[in-house]
C-alpha cells in the first residue's frame, strides 16, 4: 500500500510546475512528506547497506537527484528554497546527498557570467517558467541562451510545438528522431535528455537498443539522417522518393517535412551544445554525484570553466597581449566599407573568390589527432559510423554549387513548409531572422558598431562550407573579417561539433564577452539548419515536380 | 528590327495572330518581357538570355545575348524589363547587384550598354518608366531603390525603404511622379520620384513578404498585391489610406501579378512554389478562377501580356525551361467544370437546395413539396453585368420543408431497436420482424416479411421444433463471447487453463480452436500466451451459471451493459484489423479481444447448414427460385432509402441469400445501415450488425479502436510491456485494493481515484463504505 503511495508521488512533480503558488506549495508540502516517510523507512537498513546507488536507496536516491535539480533550475524561488532546505534536513539525517558535478551549464562560460534562474527580469523570468511548465526542466541550453531572451523565446515556442503541439508524427516518433540526430554527432547530452523524453510518452525501450530495433518507417529515415548531418548536398529527390514511395512503412509527405525539420534541428542543436560546451544535466548521468567532494575529485571541470583560480592569470595576460585584434578587426570593416565603392573587383574575381573561400575552407583542418571513438552507448542510435563530413569541394565528384538566389528560404522554403507543416515556417522563419538580427552593436569594449557586415560574414561562411553560394556576396570578404581560429572554430562546431574543445572556444576571440560569443553559436546554429533544410527542402520540390 | 516597328500601336483587329505554342528554352526563365510592338520576347534566368520573334507558328530565336566564352555574373538575371517606349532599350537585374542595360542597335556583338553596381545585393527588380525614355527604377535585397538616368554613369537619386529587401517596384501608369515599392515585410510604399528622402505613404499589406505588386493600366488608383501569404488584393489608393476593395485568395505563394489588358476586373497571377498553373481571376468573383492555364511542369516565373491593349495573348516562362504563348480561347474555364449547386439542411430538418435554372426546368420529376417550394427574398439576383465575362448562371432555390410526421425518424429508430436479426429460428424472426413492422404501420415492410417466411422456411412443425433447439447452442457461443469480450482485453492468463477448454461443452470448441490458431498467428511471446474468451472458465466464482445454463446466461448483475464495448470512431488508416492487430502488438501494451472472430460463427450460419438439410416444403419450388425476386427486392429497398430493411433481411436470410448480391453492393448497404445507427446513437444495433454481418470489410470494425492503453496505477506512466509488471517501477500494475492480488479478470476501477479490483470485492466493499478500499479518500460509487 505504502508502495503505491510512493510511487504516486512521482506523479506529483508535475504539481511543481503550476503558476500557482498554492498548489505548487501543496505538490512541495506532499513530496516533503513522501520523502521523509521514504528515508525514515531505510533508516534501519542503512547500516547494512551503506552502498550508494544499491537498489533500496536507488529509488530514494532518484528522488534526491530530482529535488537537486529543482533546488538549483526551478524558475520558482519557493520550489528552490523547500527543495535546498529538504535536502539540508536529509542530510542532517545522515543520508547522502548529491551534489552537481562541476558547475554551471557550461564548461566553457564560467557559472557567473550566465544569469543565475534567481536573477531574472520579468520578461525571461516568464519564458523560463514557460518552459518548465511545458516540460517540468529547465534545461542548460535555456540557460546559456538566456543571454539573449527574446532568441530564446522563439527558440523554446519552435522546439515545444515541434516537440509537443499537434503535428503529423506521434510523440514518440518525434523523440525517437531527436535521438537519431543527436546521435549523429555523439552528443550524449541531448540523446540523453531524449532518451528520457522518449520513454516518458511510452516509447519502446527495445527501440533505444539500437536503429535496427526500431519500426522499418524509422530505419529508412536513417540515410537521410547521415546525409544531411554531414554531407547535404548529396541529397537528392531519389532519396525522398524511397522515403514517400507507396508502400507499408512509407512516410506522408507531412510527415516526412516535420522528420525533417526536426533532424536539422537537432544537428544543429547538437552544434550549439558542443560549441558552447553544455554540460550535462544535473539529474542525468555524469551530472551528479553521491561522493562527498575531497580533494582530488576537486573536479576538473570547476577549474577548467574558471571558477578555479588558477585561469584568472592566464585571462589578463591574454587579453593584454591581445589588445589589438578588436581595433585590427574594426579597422578592416571599416575599410572593406568604404573601398567597396571605389575598387570594384571584376566578375570573374568574383566568382574564383568563391572558389577560393570554399576551398580554403578545406584547408582549415579541424583536429584530426584525437580521433574519438563513439561511446558504445550512443553509437547503437545510427549505423555507419564512419560516415562523416567531407569538404564539398573535393576534386573528383563535382556536385554544382548551390545558388541562394534559386531557392531560397524566404521564397521557397517557407512555403513549402508552412504549406505542409502549417505555422512552422512562420516559427523558423522568426528564428532564424531573430539569430541573424541579433546584435547589441557592440564589439567587445566598443559601443555602437554595426555588425551586420561580421554576422553576415560568419552567415555566408557557413553556407559556403555547404557549397550554398550568394551571387551578390563577395566572398573575399570573409578572409578579411575571419581569421583562422574563428575559421577553425566555425568549422568544428559546425562539421563536426563532437571535436569542439575549450581551447577552441577561447582562442578565438579572445577580447570577446561570452555573452558576444553565445550569439556566434546561436547564428552558426541557425545558418547550419537553414542551409541544411535548403538542401532537404530542395529535394523535396524536385520531387513533387 | 525596321519591319517589327513599323507595326501600329494602335492595335487593329488582325494585327496580332497566333495559336497556342511553345519552344524550349536551354534553361530555366527567371523573368519575361515583351517590346512595345508585341513581336518580340526577351528570356532571362540565370543561364539564358536570348531573343525571340513571335511568329504565326512558332517561336523563333532572334537574338542570344548571352555571350562571352565565360559569362559574368551580370548575365544572371533575376529580372528583366524591355523598355516601353524605346524598342532597342532592355534592362536586367542581376542577382549579383548589378543592373545592366542593353542597347539592342549595337552593332557589336555584345549589346551591353551602361552597368550599375551601386547595389550590395541582389536586385530584384527593374522597372523603366512608362513615358520618360531615360529613367529606370531599381529595388534591392539591400533595401534600397535607385532611380537612374541612363544619360548619366550613375543613379541620380536613392530611396531607402527602411527595410530588409524590396522585392519589386513600379511605375504608376498614370501619375508620373510615383512609384510603389513592395517589401518582404509585408509593407507597400508609396513614393514620389522627386522626394528621395521620405516616402509618400506606407501600408502593410499582407504578412510575410509582397512579391509583386502592379498598378491597375486604367484606373489610376487601384494596385494589385501578391504576397507569399497567397493572397492577392487590391487595393484602392485614392483614398486618404488605402483601401483594400478586392482580395483574392489562391493555393500558393504569389510570385507575379499581372493586370489583364482592356478587362477592368481581370488579372493573372502565378505561384512561386508547388502550383505550376497560371490563374487569370475575375476579381469580383474570387473565389473560382477565370480561366485557368496548366501547361507548365514546373513553376512559372515570369507573365506578361503580348499587347497592352489585347487580352488574349498571355506570355509565359518556366522554371521548365519553356516559353509559352497561351490563347485565351484555349484556357481551360474551371467554371465550366464547377457544379453551380448547393445543397443544405436546416437545423429543422429543411433542406434548401440552389440549381442551375436550366436543370431544374428540364427535370419535371424533380417535384418540390407542395407549399415547401419558396424564393427567399432575401436572394435578390444582380442584374448580369455585361463587362463581366462569367458565365452567368441564374439558379433556382428550393426549399424543402419536411412536415414533422413524415420526417421522424421514429420508425427507423423503433425498427431497429425492436427487430430480431438473430438468436431464433428463422421462421420466428420472421413473424417477429413483420409483427413489429405491422406496429409501426408499414404494411408493405411487414407483408414482405410475411413473404419471406414462406419462401425460405419450412413449415413442417417437427423439424421446426428441433431446429430452434440446435439453433441456440451456437447462439450461445456468442452470446458468451459477448460477455467476455471486455474481459479478454484485460486479460492475459497463464497456460494453465488450457486442460480447462477439454470440459467445455462442444459449442465453445469452437471458439477454442479460434484461440489457438490466433496464437500461432501471434507468435508467441514467451511463456505467457493470450487467452481469450473462454479463459476466464476457470475462474469458476466470477460465472458460477456458465456452464449449466443452456438457455440465457444472463444475470444482470454480471452482465456488463453491451456499452461497455460499443464501436468507437472507426479508424481508417487501418483498414485491414489483422494487420492492425500485429502491429499494435509489436508495440504497444494492449490486449485485443477477439469478437470478431467469433462474430464470423454467426448463428446464420449453423441455421442454413440445417435449413439445407431438412426437407423443403414444396420440393417443386427450391428456394433459390426466389432468390433472383428478392434480390432485386432488397434493391428496390435500398434504393428508396430503406436500408435497414435491405440489411435486416440480408442477416436474417443469411447464406440463403448472400451468394446472390454482390460483396460490393453488400458492403455498402452494411456501411449505410452502420452510419445511419450511429447517427441515431443506436451503438448496441450497430455492433450487432456489424457482427452479424458476413462482409470482411464490416467484421473487421469491430476490431479497430480495440488498443487499450494502460497506465501503471502505482508510478502513472504508460505500460510500455505486455504483462502484469510495470517495467519501470516493477509493480504488479493491476492489484487489487481490497484482496491485494493480480487482477486476471474483470477489473473495475473508480475514475475518479483510479483504484479498483475484482468486480465482486469492490461491489461487495462498496456495499458497506464509501470510501475507495485503497485508503486514499475518494469517495467512490458502484452504480
Amino acid at each position: 500500500m505504502m508502495e503505491m503511495q510512493h510511487q504516486e508521488s512521482l506523479g506529483r512533480w508535475d504539481g511543481l510546475s503550476s503558476r500557482d503558488a498554492s498548489s505548487r506549495a501543496e505538490a512541495m508540502e506532499f513530496i516533503c512528506q513522501e520523502v521523509m516517510r521514504k528515508v525514515e523507512a531505510i533508516e534501519p537498513k542503512k547500516a547494512a547497506t551503506p552502498a550508494l546507488g544499491s537498489s533500496p536507496n536507488s529509488d530514494l536516491n532518484d528522488i534526491l537527484v530530482h529535488l537537486l535539480m529543482l533546488s538549483r533550475r526551478c524558475p520558482f524561488e519557493d520550489v528552490r528554497g523547500r527543495c535546498t532546505q529538504l535536502l539540508r534536513d536529509i542530510q542532517d539525517l545522515g543520508i547522502r546527498i548529491p551534489r552537481p558535478l562541476g558547475s554551471g551549464p557550461s564548461r566553457f562560460i564560467p557559472e557567473k557570467e550566465i544569469l543565475q534562474v534567481s536573477k531574472v527580469d520579468a520578461s525571461t523570468q516568464a519564458i523560463f517558467e514557460d518552459a518548465f511548465a511545458a516540460l517540468h526542466r529547465l534545461d542548460n541550453i535555456s540557460l546559456v541562451m538566456s543571454f539573449h531572451p527574446q532568441y530564446l523565446g522563439s527558440f523554446l515556442r519552435t522546439q515545444h510545438y515541434l516537440l509537443q503541439m499537434d503535428g503529423p508524427l506521434p510523440l514518440h516518433y518525434r523523440h525517437y528522431i531527436c535521438i537519431m540526430a543527436a546521435a549523429r554527432h555523439q552528443c550524449s547530452y541531448l540523446v540523453n535528455l531524449h532518451v528520457n523524453d522518449f520513454l516518458q510518452v511510452g516509447g519502446n525501450t527495445k527501440w533505444l537498443n539500437g536503429l535496427n530495433e526500431a519500426p522499418q518507417k524509422l530505419q529508412q529515415l536513417g540515410e537521410i539522417n547521415k546525409i544531411l548531418a554531414h554531407r547535404p548536398w548529396l541529397l537528392t529527390k531519389e532519396h525522398i522518393e524511397r522515403l514517400l514511395k507507396t508502400e507499408e512503412h512509407s512516410w506522408s509527405l507531412a510527415e516526412l517535412i516535420h522528420a525533417v525539420v526536426l533532424l536539422t534541428h537537432y544537428h544543429s542543436l547538437s552544434s550549439f551544445t558542443f560549441g558552447c560546451g553544455i554540460m550535462p544535466e544535473i539529474n542525468c548521468d555524469g551530472g551528479h554525484t553521491f561522493r562527498p567532494p575531497s580533494v582530488s575529485q576537486y573536479c576538473v571541470c570547476d577549474i577548467a570553466n574558471g571558477n578555479g583560480h588558477a585561469n584568472h592569470h592566464d585571462d589578463l595576460l591574454g587579453n593584454q597581449e591581445m589588445c589589438g585584434e578588436v581595433e585590427e578587426l574594426m579597422e578592416r570593416m571599416k575599410q572593406l566599407q568604404e573601398c567597396r565603392d571605389d575598387e570594384e573587383a571584376s566578375q570573374e574575381e568574383m566568382a574564383t573568390r568563391f572558389e577560393r573561400e570554399k576551398t580554403e575552407s578545406m584547408l582549415v583542418v579541424t583536429s584530426e589527432d584525437e580521433e574519438c571513438v563513439p561511446s558504445r552507448d550512443i553509437s547503437r542510435h545510427f549505423e555507419d559510423t564512419s560516415y562523416g563530413y567531407q569538404d564539398f569541394s573535393r576534386r573528383g565528384e563535382q556536385v554544382p554549387t548551390f545558388r541562394a538566389q534559386d531557392y531560397s528560404w524566404e521564397d521557397h522554403g517557407f512555403s513549402l513548409v508552412n504549406r505542409l507543416y502549417p505555422d512552422v515556417g512562420q516559427m523558423l522563419d522568426e528564428k532564424f531572422q531573430m539569430a541573424y538580427n541579433l546584435t547589441y552593436n557592440t564589439m567587445a569594449t566598443h559601443k555602437d558598431v554595426d555588425t551586420s557586415m561580421l554576422r553576415r560574414a560568419i552567415w555566408n561562411y557557413i553556407h559556403c562550407m555547404f557549397g550554398i553560394r550568394y551571387d551578390d556576396y563577395d566572398y573575399g570578404e570573409i578572409n578579411q573579417l575571419l581569421d583562422r581560429s574563428f575559421k577553425i572554430y566555425i568549422k568544428t562546431m559546425v562539421c563536426s561539433p563532437e571535436k569542439t574543445t575549450k581551447r577552441m572556444y577561447e582562442s578565438f576571440w579572445r577580447q570577446f564577452q561570452h555573452s558576444e560569443k553565445v550569439p556566434v553559436n546561436l547564428l552558426l546554429m541557425e545558418a547550419r539548419m537553414q542551409a541544411e533544410l535548403l538542401y532537404a527542402l530542395r529535394a523535396i520540390t524536385r520531387y513533387m515536380t | 528590327m525596321e519591319k517589327m516597328s513599323r507595326v501600329t500601336t494602335a492595335l487593329g483587329s488582325s494585327s496580332i495572330t497566333g495559336r497556342t505554342m511553345f519552344c524550349h528554352l536551354d534553361a530555366p526563365a527567371n523573368a519575361i518581357s515583351v517590346c512595345r510592338d508585341a513581336a518580340q520576347v526577351v528570356v532571362a534566368g540565370r543561364n539564358i538570355f536570348k531573343i525571340y520573334a513571335l511568329e504565326e507558328e512558332q517561336f523563333v530565336e532572334k537574338l542570344n545575348l548571352r555571350v562571352g566564352r565565360k559569362p559574368s555574373l551580370n548575365f544572371s538575371c533575376a529580372d528583366v524589363m524591355w523598355h516601353q517606349m524605346e524598342e532597342n532599350l532592355l534592362a536586367t537585374a542581376a542577382t549579383n547587384g548589378a543592373v545592366v542595360t542593353w542597347n539592342l542597335g549595337k552593332p557589336s556583338r555584345n549589346k551591353q550598354d551602361q552597368l550599375f553596381t551601386e547595389h550590395k545585393r541582389t536586385v530584384n527588380k527593374v522597372c523603366f518608366h512608362p513615358t520618360e525614355a531615360y529613367m529606370l527604377l531599381s529595388g534591392s535585397q539591400d533595401g534600397f531603390m535607385k532611380c537612374f538616368d541612363l544619360r548619366k554613369k550613375e543613379s541620380v537619386s536613392t530611396f531607402s525603404g527602411q527595410s530588409e529587401s524590396v522585392r519589386d517596384v513600379q511605375f504608376s501608369m498614370k501619375d508620373y511622379f510615383t512609384f510603389a515599392a513592395s517589401f518582404e515585410n509585408g509593407n507597400v510604399q508609396l513614393w514620389d520620384i522627386r522626394r528621395p528622402d521620405r516616402y509618400e505613404r506606407m501600408f502593410t499589406a499582407h504578412t510575410g513578404p509582397v512579391f509583386c505588386c502592379d498598378w491597375h493600366p486604367d484606373d489610376r488608383g487601384w494596385l494589385a498585391t501578391g504576397g507569399r501569404d497567397k493572397m492577392v488584393k487590391v487595393w484602392d489608393m485614392t483614398t486618404n489610406r488605402a483601401k483594400e476593395i478586392y482580395c483574392v485568395q489562391t493555393i500558393a505563394s504569389v510570385a507575379r501579378v499581372k493586370w489583364r489588358p482592356e478587362k477592368k476586373f481581370h488579372l493573372a497571377t502565378c505561384s512561386m512554389m508547388v502550383d505550376h498553373n497560371i490563374y487569370v481571376w475575375d476579381i469580383r468573383r474570387p473565389f473560382i478562377p477565370f480561366a485557368t492555364f496548366e501547361e507548365h511542369k514546373d513553376v512559372t516565373t515570369g507573365i506578361v501580356w503580348r499587347h497592352q491593349h489585347d487580352p488574349h495573348y498571355l506570355l509565359s516562362g518556366s522554371k521548365d525551361s519553356t516559353l509559352y504563348q497561351h490563347m485565351f480561347k484555349d484556357a481551360t474555364r474551371p467554371v465550366d467544370k464547377a457544379n453551380p449547386e448547393g445543397l443544405c439542411f436546416g437545423l429543422m430538418g429543411d433542406l434548401a437546395f440552389a440549381v442551375n435554372e436550366s436543370l431544374v426546368s428540364s427535370d419535371a420529376g424533380r417535384k418540390p413539396y407542395p407549399g415547401g417550394d419558396r424564393r427567399y427574398p432575401f436572394f435578390s439576383f444582380k442584374k448580369p453585368n455585361p463587362t463581366e465575362q462569367f458565365a452567368h448562371v441564374s439558379s433556382a432555390l428550393s426549399v424543402f420543408e419536411t412536415d414533422l410526421d413524415s420526417s421522424r425518424m421514429d420508425w427507423f429508430v423503433k425498427t431497429a431497436q425492436l427487430y430480431l436479426l438473430s438468436g431464433k429460428p428463422f421462421t420466428e424472426l420472421c413473424d417477429h420482424n413483420a409483427t413489429v413492422a405491422q406496429e409501426l404501420k408499414r404494411p408493405q415492410v411487414s407483408t414482405t416479411w410475411t413473404m419471406l417466411r414462406i419462401m425460405f422456411s419450412d413449415p413442417a412443425p417437427g423439424p421446426n421444433h428441433s431446429l430452434s433447439k440446435l439453433g441456440s447452442l451456437p447462439l450461445m457461443n456468442s452470446f458468451s463471447m459477448k460477455e467476455m469480450g471486455p474481459e479478454s482485453r484485460l486479460e492475459r492468463c497463464k497456460g494453465e487453463s488450457r486442460p480447462d477448454n477439454v470440459h467445455l461443452e462442444p459449442g465453445n470448441s469452437h471458439i477454442s480452436n479460434n484461440n489457438e490458431e490466433n496464437e500461432e498467428t501471434e507468435g508467441s511471446d514467451g511463456p505467457t500466451e493470450y487467452m481469450f474468451g473462454d479463459a476466464e472458465l476457470d475462474d469458476d466464482d466470477l460465472y458460477p451459471m456458465e456452464h449449466d445454463n443452456q438457455t440465457v446466461p444472463e444475470e444482470p448483475v454480471y452482465t456488463l451493459p453491451p456499452e461497455a464495448f460499443q464501436l468507437r470512431h472507426e479508424i481508417i488508416d487501418n483498414p485491414s484489423a489483422p494487420e492492425h492487430l500485429q502491429q499494435d502488438k509489436a508495440d504497444s501494451p494492449h490486449v485485443s479481444g477477439n469478437e470478431a472472430e467469433v462474430a464470423c460463427l454467426t448463428p446464420i450460419e449453423s441455421f442454413s447448414l440445417i435449413s439445407i438439410s431438412q426437407p423443403l416444403y414444396s420440393p417443386h419450388l427450391h428456394a433459390s427460385f426466389f432468390c433472383p425476386i428478392v434480390r432485386e427486392m432488397l434493391s428496390h429497398y435500398a434504393e428508396r432509402g430503406d436500408v435497414q430493411m435491405a440489411v435486416s433481411v440480408l442477416i436474417v436470410l443469411g447464406e440463403r441469400i448472400r451468394k446472390e448480391i454482390d460483396d460490393l453492393t453488400q458492403e455498402h448497404w452494411y456501411m449505410s445501415y452502420i452510419d445511419l445507427l450511429q447517427r441515431f446513437e443506436l451503438w448496441n444495433v450497430s455492433n450487432d450488425v456489424i457482427k452479424l454481418s458476413t462482409c470482411s470489410a464490416i467484421t473487421c470494425l469491430n476490431q479497430t479502436s480495440t488498443t487499450l492503453h494502460i497506465n501503471c496505477s502505482n508510478c502513472k506512466r504508460p505500460m510500455s510491456n505486455k504483462g502484469w509488471i510495470c517495467d519501470r517501477c516493477r509493480q504488479c500494475a493491476s492489484a487489487c485494493a481490497v484482496c491485494h492480488h493480480v487482477v486476471k479478470g474483470l477489473f473495475v476501477w473508480c475514475q475518479g481515484c483510479s483504484h479498483g479490483g475484482h468486480l465482486e470485492h469492490i461491489m461487495n466493499w462498496l456495499k458497506n463504505n464509501s470510501h475507495c478500499p485503497a485508503g486514499c479518500g475518494h469517495l467512490c460509487e458502484y452504480t
